[in-house]
């Protein structure tokens, strides 16, 4: 089959829950644009898809994506693509803006996605721990992260299983090279749902505030290849350095200054070995497990050095 | 949190005897602000580096402030660290610190220009951190990996900064992964003996590879 012809029942078949499109005619009106008139074969594609829109007074996300694929969520690694998914909804967020009805966390059985559903899609609202078959969701991509979007054509089927949400962790494993701003005893806003670190007492949302004490490290692993970096909440914290939040108070407390924790804390770790796992958020790993990697077995290096 | 922020150098593992041969260094944009790297010698740039090995001597060098050289061996030669009123944590940390010690140290390439224009290569820190034996074993091990792999593929084509290497040095990338292997070897066989203790505190790793080794004419300016 050509290429041209291909594409030609692809975009007949997007139509097929809403109006008869011939593929023939498809064929013909794409080889004359494409052959004659040299358009690249997607611009044809999309122009030809569009003017069958216009004919049936159509918008263009109201087109199915005449048979996505089902798949799992870590399996997504590309942009704008249309795919249906069997999942749990893991999580609700609170939603930033005022066009969006909800948003948070689907998964199966690969791991877990960012989900977002905007309020002019009017679909029906999604319940925290069900299940679902959603079909025609669209990928999105952002500084590497993936999420899906929901838009009008989703179908959304609530199904009776029971799916298990896998571990879609990280485990990386270098020399903790830095600790950055931002870490050791820091004050968060007290809002509710507001967890915002305090610049000089102050929120970003809710302006100046007395916040709470919490500690954290925002630190960068480093193996000389690659960098990452990754949070330690309070708890991971408290675990690598041996540093609890009442210590980290006093210190603070008798210096005068909160900056001598996180110096402290550099003390112990910095230059260390560190193997941590946990799930990626943007651009940080957040900490769930962190291992010293221990003594390292030299035998073994030297038998893989030798054979490099 | 903006998600431009420019993206972080890599901390290169590089052994002295190679660190301190990279005294060739350059830009990838002719920005005011472009970061410098140093060319090592295996066809590598680098403008971050993470060492461990042991101080074994500290001084300052400062005439009007503190100005404090470090002396830090690993198995196949000498770091020399420099810290100042602008590197206040190291600068403190290498006054506090009493030698023999293992420690731990992040920090940017800089070379120098002796009066005779022989050029020396030292670190100036980012941080230094006191650690133990089992960090710093772990460390040879890795930067030994690190470097047979550089060597490796110095003859790939398209291995830019191998092609700079050639242009720029007459070195030959083998020396450096034999060295490589033998820190490696070294640390084989001290394991043998200790038979798994790892704490063996303060012991220099190797003292002629800290004989054969001047000191700088002087030190940089600060």
């Amino acid at each position: 089959m050509s290429e041209l012809r291909q594409e030609a029942e692809a975009i007949a078949e997007q139509f097929s829950d809403h109006t008869d499109v011939d593929p023939d005619d498809v064929e013909e009106r794409l080889a004359t644009l494409v052959d004659e008139y040299r358009v690249p074969l997607d611009e044809a594609s999309r122009s030809v898809t569009n003017s069958y829109l216009e004919d049936a007074g159509m918008e263009r996300d109201e087109l199915g994506r005449g048979g996505s694929e089902e798949v799992l969520v870590n399996d997504i690694d590309e942009d704008e693509q249309w795919v249906d998914l069997r999942v749990k909804l893991v999580d609700l967020w609170e939603p930033r803006s005022d066009s969006i009805s909800q948003v948070g966390l689907l998964g199966d059985e690969s791991g877990t996605i960012k989900f977002v559903a905007f309020e002019t899609s009017d679909l029906p609202e999604l319940t925290e721990g069900q299940a679902y078959e959603l079909s025609n969701v669209v990928t999105d991509e952002y500084e590497g992260s993936y999420s899906v979007k929901l838009n009008r054509t989703t179908g959304i089927t609530e199904i009776d299983e029971a799916i298990e949400v896998g571990d879609d962790a990280d485990t990386v494993e270098g020399a903790l090279v830095d600790i950055q701003s931002g870490s050791g005893l820091i004050k968060r806003c007290p809002e509710d749902d507001c967890t915002r670190v305090l610049q000089n007492g102050r929120c970003s949302e809710h302006g100046q505030v007395e916040g709470e004490f919490d500690l954290r490290i925002k630190g960068v692993l480093d193996d000389g290849e690659t960098v990452t970096e990754v949070i330690f909440d309070r708890e991971a914290t408290e675990d690598l350095t041996g540093m609890t939040l009442e210590e980290a108070k006093d210190m603070a407390m008798d210096a005068l200054d909160t900056t001598v924790v996180a110096e402290e804390m550099g003390e112990d770790v910095l230059g260390r070995y560190y193997r941590v796992t946990g799930p990626t958020f943007g651009r940080y790993v957040l900490v769930d497990e962190m291992e010293d990697p221990g003594t390292v077995d030299v035998e073994s290096a030297l038998i893989e050095a030798r054979s490099i | 949190m903006s998600g431009s922020a420019p993206t972080r150098e890599v901390a290169r593992r590089v052994f002295a005897t190679e660190f301190n041969d990279a005294g060739y260094t350059f830009t990838e944009s002719d920005d005011e602000r472009a970061p410098v790297y140093a060319l090592l010698p295996t066809g590598e740039s680098s403008n971050r580096v993470f060492f461990v090995g042991t101080l074994t001597e500290k001084e300052d060098v400062g005439d009007d402030s503190e100005y404090w050289r470090g002396r830090i061996v690993d198995p196949t030669g000498t770091f020399f660290v420099y810290a100042g009123q602008y590197q206040p944590e190291a600068a403190s940390k290498l006054r506090d610190l009493e030698p023999p010690a293992y420690v731990a140290v992040v920090g940017k390439p800089r070379t120098y220009e002796t009066d005779d224009g022989t050029v020396r290569v030292s670190v100036r820190p980012e941080s230094i951190t006191e650690v133990d034996a089992a960090t710093r074993d772990r460390w040879v091990a890795e930067t030994a990996r690190r470097t047979v792999e550089r060597v490796a593929a110095f003859d790939d084509e398209g291995n830019e900064y191998a092609r700079m290497a050639r242009e720029e040095y007459d070195l030959d990338p083998q020396t450096y992964k034999a060295a490589a292997l033998s820190a490696l070897e070294d640390l084989d066989e001290s394991d043998d003996e200790l038979a798994g203790d790892g704490s063996a505190d303060g012991d220099p790793p190797s003292d002629d590879a800290t004989s054969d080794e001047t000191d700088p004419a002087g030190a940089p300016e600060p």
